[in-house]
């Protein structure tokens, strides 16, 4: 038992772990907490697999910067987990939810057991490889073999902020509107005071 | 010596819970998460495959969902929010009407 296999144990299990916990807490801040755990565990286990560069992606990008915005969407709403989340699902309902969710489980367990993964992998890896995922290895791919689809990415990436500014942005603006019907009592006010 | 099946039994149990969570989860915040999980978990068994086959072109492609999965998420909170506004609350069979 070598640190490769501790280290591939330790993060293995703290991202499940980490997951398991995320979807069986009421707390939403508690569980965007648990998904950090996560996936910090998982980018130990994309590094191990060479994967460098996206290891440092993951923690930056997603711990770093979606679970926050996840925190600030639940900041802004002010959801505290006590909230009445109503009645419970009804039973046929429920029982649907558990029947089709442990159908699919079974499914995924069924393609591990029947065994389909490459015969070349089971070689084991080698726990530092020379260039393999490095930064300079996926940088000369993405700008130079892969150029078209990375700018089709940033365009995708302009679009979803712009989607996202006019579907967040338009009940701020419904809001404004119904403020400005309050204005005209201010204004009134002010006039008076300068009256 | 860690093998490659290992890192893609770890990559099926996660999307497993991630799916588990998105049946389950009454929360829509949660079961955001969840699907965040399911991306994050086909990312681990693209870069799993990757290594298998020796080939750097599977890192773009998981640069790519990472993007994907960003767009996601930011559209999918405006959309949560902008129906919080209208429902006040976060339950998701409360969602169930498209339009009101």
């Amino acid at each position: 038992m070598n640190l490769d296999t501790i280290i591939f144990a330790i993060s293995a299990v703290v991202a499940v772990f980490g997951a398991v916990m995320m979807i069986g807490q009421r707390n939403p801040v508690a569980s965007v907490l648990y998904m950090i755990v996560s996936l910090v565990a998982q980018a130990v286990l994309y590094i191990q697999l060479g994967a460098l560069f996206l290891g440092a992606v993951l923690i930056i990008v997603y711990a770093g910067a979606i679970m926050v915005l996840f925190l600030f969407v639940i900041m802004l709403l002010n959801l505290r987990g006590r909230e009445d989340l109503g009645a419970g699902s009804p039973l046929v309902s429920k029982v649907t939810k558990f029947v089709v969710a442990g159908l699919f489980v079974l499914e995924l367990g069924f393609v591990v057991w029947s065994g389909v993964f490459p015969d070349s992998g089971s070689t084991g890896i080698q726990s530092s490889a020379s260039e393999f995922g490095s930064v300079k290895v996926v940088a000369e791919l993405i700008f130079m073999k892969y150029l078209y689809p990375f700018e089709l990415a940033s365009i995708l990436l302009l679009a979803a902020i712009v989607g996202a500014v006019v579907m967040a942005g338009r009940a701020a603006v419904t809001e404004t509107d119904e403020s400005d019907d309050d204005d005209p009592v201010k204004e009134q006010t002010v006039d008076e005071v300068h009256d | 010596m860690v093998t490659i099946p290992a890192f893609l039994i770890v990559a099926v149990v996660l999307f497993g819970i991630g799916t588990v969570g998105v049946m389950i989860s009454r929360n829509i915040i949660i079961l955001f998460m969840c699907v965040e999980l399911m991306l994050n978990a086909a990312n681990l068994a693209i870069i799993a495959f990757s290594r298998a086959l020796n080939v750097v072109d599977g890192h773009v492609i998981v640069f790519l969902v990472l993007t994907v999965a960003a767009a996601e998420a930011a559209v999918g909170l405006a959309m949560l929010i902008t129906i919080y506004r209208n429902r006040e609350t976060m339950n998701i069979d409360r969602f169930s009407i498209l339009k009101w």
